[in-house]
């Protein structure tokens, strides 16, 4: 880092009187500086993720007819929660599906991508203690905030500019460039936003990730809101106007094209900085607005062995994820009979299914307990990870100067990503059969989904495996464990659909899980990718066993 | 008497960067050894070579009659530890860490514990993230002395710790002594190794330059005396081992090598000795010696 923070002439004979912005154009340089691998990867992913998408929609939906058929299908107000509003539903163009469907979880990335970037670099800064050093310099008191305001909203501008060319570029029938830089500017609008949300987060918490965390209780709130909105009616309700994804909504690209709601987002965000900066100048360096809670001053019992650290560690995480997979699992099985009428409807994807073989029903649900699956491994990996950072962060040192070994310490957090990503598994096929079977009066389907749930637990098991072989052999190459997950995702939920050729999906260490319940049940690949996670998961507790401890201090 | 740490010519390297380059170490039961050295001179290496948590390149090392690498588990049981970055984890209070760290080394002594936490005026209440360096530090400490580990190893124990809260670590440290456990600590602050180690290594570039108790280097070293006498004293400059004498009416300041001290002193005898101070070399001349050369080329640099 070379970053010099005040300039040598700054220094001259009468000291200037900095005013609380001095400084902000440095530290503007300094957050690219240090951002210039992270913020580029996410923009760029979530553009061509979006435009890969669209890309796709002439393929599923070729006549107008498949068009309407989905359309019909946004008049159960379940899939309004999950999609948009209701809108453009008379001539459902690939412009309308795209506005009104995708916008709902592009803006999920783009408010993630927000407020993790907004408290990486105000309260994340302050935690480590780097804040001071620079706090120390001719630094005024808002330039922090004012710095990461500008990065941040700077990214957004530029996340929906590409988009607008990326989109517009398609040359996609109905989808124009006007109509394109609307749908930029909205999906712009709710990163914006929550770079406000983080902004007054970030003064609020004393911990970056208690920061992040409020920030993202926030999003899904404003989520739900529009949620619960768009089900009270078509075209949306009053509880949609009372969010920011809601307002990037009723913009209604691509069918009405109004700007006037993202006034909305421009002024709640005025509103947030404004807030942020007075919280910001009420406050002092590192503290916080809402006290650091004290706990316990012995260990209690289930604190004891390296087991218990490492479910300590992952359990507030773990706990989430399984109340939201089990939910969302619960929500997917309620529109079992919906999908039914739908699918009769669509040639595209009854080709597809007809692929995979079975029933409509026991396809689309072979195809949602796939989509959990990803879900899983991304929290298997996770935790397996976890390893890699308590390592990094000098946090792995005390433990194993204990009489824990290596491997013992790393099994740990395995056994909480073999053990978790099943549980994961396990819910989901209990929530989303438990509801199939109501929605479908089939009490069998219950016990049909959960083997197909369970049946990818070997599968998911294997990509965890990679990542304890990478951080055993190759530590420095943990990271290329997400290009697997990117690629488990982009085959699970696209191959089938994109009809990828089989060494493709072969590829993934899902592709080989039987699709139950449509497909039949194979054992020999369950044992085979029971047999190779079970291989790179001993040889990466041997290479872990046999490397030097890593840390930066 | 036997030898609680062992090495020879351990070498350890880093890429192209020699960490360790052939160190001798010995620690006897019992004594308070401290490792010397200024930053980057292996230290922290020597220590975690020591733990297993890092595998020798080259030579031999053995800990409390075992080999650290391949018996890691069964000699952390006898030993404590206590790191020079001390990171706890954010979410739990230094009192649970406390207890985790002794319960994973197969458990700790609760009386000693909770009169360390006293002591050392820990909150132990208070969530990781909270603590202050100085704080971590006691966590550590605490963790570590309240164990019945025959072995301490200290990594720049007390490097965040404010005056009053070294002397309360010293008054533990000799405690432990007299229960006849080893302690092995490094540091860069002098003073303190002076006042608690009964024996030193100083270490330099991955070598132990120098190694034995602070009265043996002190013999090596030279002794500061100021005299002042009835008559003026001649004959200094043709004894052995005088350096930078400078004789003024009635009072002489020079430097003599420690072994032809006594002779020296004979000689002040003859003049009628009014008030004598002599100086012992601090470590920080004992250190300038071993690095004189190193600062020195800095300084033509």
């Amino acid at each position: 880092m070379t970053t010099t923070v005040a300039s040598p002439s700054a220094h001259r004979a009468m000291p200037k009187r900095g005013g609380p912005l001095t400084g902000t154009g440095t530290l503007v340089r300094f957050m690219l500086r240090r951002d210039r691998l992270r913020l580029p990867v996410w923009i760029l992913a979530i553009v061509v993720f979006t435009m890969a998408s669209v890309v796709a929609l002439p393929d599923l939906y070729p006549t107008v007819e498949d068009r309407q058929a989905r359309a019909a299908l946004m008049e159960n107000p379940g899939t309004r929660a999950i999609s948009g509003p209701g809108y453009g539903l008379d001539d459902y163009t690939f412009g309308a599906m795209l506005s009104h469907e995708f916008l709902s979880w592009v803006v999920i990335f783009v408010a993630l991508m927000s407020l993790l970037a907004m408290v990486r670099h105000t309260r994340n800064e302050e935690e480590t203690g780097r804040a001071e050093l620079v706090r120390s310099r001719q630094v005024g008191r808002l330039a922090t905030t004012t710095a990461a305001l500008v990065v941040v909203v700077g990214a957004n501008l530029i996340l929906g500019l590409l988009m607008a060319l990326g989109l517009g570029s398609l040359g996609l029938d109905s989808v124009g460039w006007g109509s394109s830089f609307l749908f930029g500017a909205a999906t712009a609008s709710v990163g914006v936003v929550f770079a406000g949300v983080g902004a007054v987060t970030a003064q609020v918490n004393e911990s970056a990730r208690g920061a992040s965390g409020l920030a993202g209780a926030v999003f899904a709130l404003a989520y739900l809101l529009r949620a619960a909105g768009d089900m009270t009616q078509v075209g949306g309700g009053l509880l949609s106007w009372l969010s920011p994804v809601g307002w990037a909504q009723q913009t209604r690209a691509y069918v009405d094209d109004r700007w006037w709601p993202l006034l909305l987002s421009v002024g709640l965000t005025l509103v947030l900085a404004a807030l942020g900066y007075w919280l910001s100048t009420r406050r002092d360096v590192g503290a916080g607005m809402v006290e650091a809670r004290l706990g316990p001053a012995n260990a209690s019992r289930t604190l004891s062995g390296p087991f218990g650290l490492a479910w300590r560690l992952h359990r507030s995480s773990a706990m989430w994820w399984s109340f939201s997979v089990f939910l969302f699992a619960l929500g997917y099985g309620t529109l079992a009979t919906e999908v039914e009428r739908f699918v009769s409807e669509l040639s595209v994807l009854q080709d597809a299914i007809a692929e995979i073989g079975g029933t409509i029903i026991d396809a689309w649900l072979s195809v949602i307990v796939l989509i959990f699956a990803v879900v899983a491994a991304v929290f298997a990996v996770l935790a397996a990870l976890r390893a890699r950072s308590e390592e990094n962060n000098g946090r792995a040192e005390p433990v194993l100067s204990t009489a824990v070994s290596k491997p013992t310490w790393l099994g740990s957090h395995l056994a909480v990503a073999l053990i978790g990503s099943a549980a994961l598994m396990f819910l989901t096929g209990i929530g989303l059969g438990i509801s199939a079977s109501q929605a479908l009066g089939d009490g069998d389907m219950l016990w049909r989904v959960l083997g197909a749930s369970l049946a990818h637990v070997p599968a998911i098991w294997l990509v965890a495996a990679i990542a304890v072989a990478l951080f055993g052999l190759a530590p420095r190459a943990t990271v290329l464990v997400w290009v697997v997950i990117a690629y488990v995702g982009v085959v699970g939920w696209l191959g089938a659909l994109l009809r990828f050729p089989d060494w493709a999906i072969n590829l993934s260490p899902l592709g080989h899980t039987p699709l139950l319940p449509a497909e039949d049940m194979v054992w020999t690949p369950l044992v085979v990718l029971t047999v190779a996670a079970t291989g790179l998961i001993l040889a990466g507790l041997a290479g872990f066993r046999r490397r030097d401890l890593q840390s930066t201090a | 008497m036997t030898d609680v740490i062992h090495t020879h010519d351990l070498e350890k390297s880093y890429g192209t960067v020699m960490a360790l380059d052939g160190l001798d170490l010995c620690v006897t039961r019992g004594e308070v050894h401290g490792l010397l050295g200024p930053n980057g001179a292996g230290k922290t290496t020597t220590l975690r070579i020591l733990l297993g948590l890092l595998r020798a390149d080259g030579g031999t090392v053995e800990m409390l009659g075992g080999d650290p690498w391949a018996d890691a588990v069964e000699l952390h049981r006898r030993l404590a530890y206590v790191p020079g970055d001390v990171e706890l984890w954010p979410n739990l209070t230094g009192g649970e860490a406390i207890d985790l760290l002794g319960r994973l080394r197969g458990g700790l002594n609760q009386t000693r514990r909770d009169e360390l936490v006293d002591r050392f005026d820990l909150d132990p209440t208070k969530k990781g993230r909270t603590y202050s360096k100085g704080n971590r530090q006691k966590v550590a400490i605490v963790a570590a002395l309240a164990s019945d580990a025959e072995l301490l190893l200290l990594d720049e124990p007390t490097a965040g710790l404010d005056p009053l809260m070294e002397v309360v670590f010293q008054e533990v440290i000799l405690q432990m002594r007299a229960e006849g456990r080893t302690v092995f600590l490094s540091s860069h602050i002098l003073a303190q190794v002076e006042k608690l180690a009964d024996r030193i290594s100083i270490i330099r570039q991955g070598k132990v330059v120098q190694s034995g108790t602070l009265t043996e280097m002190r013999h090596l070293t030279r002794t500061t005396i100021d005299a002042h006498t009835a008559t003026p004293v001649t004959g200094l400059e043709n004894l052995n081992g005088i350096h930078d004498l400078d004789a003024s009416d009635g009072r002489v300041r020079f430097a003599v090598d420690g072994e032809h001290l006594d002779a020296v002193v004979k000689h002040l005898g003859q003049f009628g000795l009014q008030a004598l101070t002599s100086h012992p070399p601090t470590l920080e001349e004992l250190m300038l010696r071993h690095y004189g050369d190193e600062v020195a080329s800095r300084g033509e640099g």
